[in-house]
């Protein structure tokens, strides 16, 4: 932990030989790039606040859109999602205990919580791809434009005329021979999500431009997070940071580690939960 | 040939060494922490599972009491992964500030301005 840095005289600082924040040269600029960072992924967020006040037709709800667990199917609302999260926020402890055993010197303690941070690390990238591959594929039979507007088909069968539609925002799925009369009749159907339609908001593209932009985003910094992190493990296991006498490297890859947590939470906030 | 700095910041890195006892402290701070932030996930996840923002294809009115509870709860936690393990909060003030300062500034202003932008251009461009 820093802080402890000892008291400076003001002739000793003006000289030029200290940080005036008592803080060593790699870990100031590193909080510069987070916060410069930060503002990107602030900004990302905003233009979603923007689209998301200026679209008039109602946005998709979290817990509708995202409520599929892999290999048990959907009904599951929010279930993964909040897995995905816990699994960051213990990957961002495993790290805080790396930094703690890197201010005790301990070398065995610092390459343990490191590689399980690693781990957790490339869970977290691994749930994300599969988040996007159901995202992109869309539900089984996709959504379809009906006289009563778009809604995604939920139950299908051609033989037993019967189709059952879901109209999301807490309307009761429509089934029997009404829900069969809006599928004969239906005007267009999407399924799955792209850049230019997605079938949870077919009104609004933005939807899925946005959950690629600020979900991508964020994937890409994690990935790069588990390279980095990586590099720091073996250079621990080489032994580089014995030699050179203190652990501060694993406090700086810790910070970038943590701000990836603390970006998710804003997202998950935001795209899933309001 | 030694990099400046490396040996130039060597005081402040070593510095934050401490031992056995206080290790245990800190320990104890990240367990508490970790506690904490797992129970807030758990809470807003339920209610984003459990409380329905529509209802009949009608919003509910207390929606937006929800949404100002999430925006709350997120910043809790935000504040504790900034403060505690991120360190912040053990750095110099000056420096604290420094950072913090200028970006809430900015991002509640970019915030105010394209939520309020946004709304306004719906209305001019789809009416209602």
């Amino acid at each position: 932990m820093a802080g402890h840095a000892n008291e400076v005289n003001a002739e000793e600082a003006w000289g030029g030989n200290g940080s005036p924040f008592r803080i060593s040269y790699g870990k100031q600029y590193m909080w510069f790039f987070l916060m410069s960072d930060a503002l990107t992924f602030g900004a990302l967020l905003c233009a979603y606040g923007f689209f998301r006040h200026s679209t008039q037709s109602p946005w998709p709800v979290g817990e509708e859109v995202f409520n599929a667990m892999p290999f048990l199917g959907g009904g599951f609302p929010l279930l993964y999602v909040a897995l995905m999260t816990f699994i960051l926020i213990i990957s961002s402890v495993t790290m805080v205990l790396a930094v703690e055993a890197g201010h005790r010197l301990d070398k065995k303690a610092v390459i343990k919580w490191m590689t399980l941070t690693v781990i957790g690390g490339v869970f977290f990238v691994g749930s994300q791809a599969w988040e996007w591959y159901h995202f992109i594929h869309g539900s089984h039979f996709g959504a379809y434009l009906t006289a009563e507007g778009w809604g995604t088909l939920v139950e299908f069968d051609a033989a037993k005329e019967l189709a059952v539609f879901d109209f999301h925002h807490g309307q009761a799925p429509k089934g029997g021979a009404e829900g069969w009369a809006l599928f004969e009749g239906n005007m267009a159907h999407i399924q799955g999500a792209n850049l230019i339609q997605n079938e949870y908001a077919p009104l609004i593209p933005q939807f899925a431009n946005l959950f690629f932009f600020i979900t991508g985003f964020h994937g890409f910094h994690v990935l790069t997070g588990v390279v980095i992190n990586l590099i720091i493990l073996i250079n621990t296991k080489k032994g580089v940071y014995d030699e050179r006498g203190h652990f501060e490297m694993i406090e700086k890859v810790g910070l970038y580690w943590h701000f990836v947590d603390l970006v998710w939470v804003f997202v998950f906030t935001f795209f899933y939960l309001v | 040939m030694l990099r400046d700095d490396l040996y130039k910041d060597e005081a402040y890195a070593k510095a934050a060494y401490h031992d056995e006892e206080h290790g245990q402290a800190v320990r104890k701070t990240i367990f508490r922490v970790t506690m904490l932030l797992t129970a807030i996930t758990i809470i807003e996840v339920m209610i984003g599972a459990f409380v329905k923002q529509y209802v009949g294809g009608v919003q509910e009115g207390y929606w937006s009491a929800v949404k100002w509870l999430f925006i709350g709860l997120t910043l809790v936690k935000a504040a504790y992964i900034i403060l505690k393990f991120m360190h912040l909060g053990d750095e110099n003030r000056d420096f604290r500030y420094m950072l913090l300062i200028p970006y809430l500034i900015f991002i509640v202003y970019l915030a105010a301005v394209l939520l309020i932008e946004g709304a306004s251009v719906g209305r001019t461009l789809f009416g209602s």
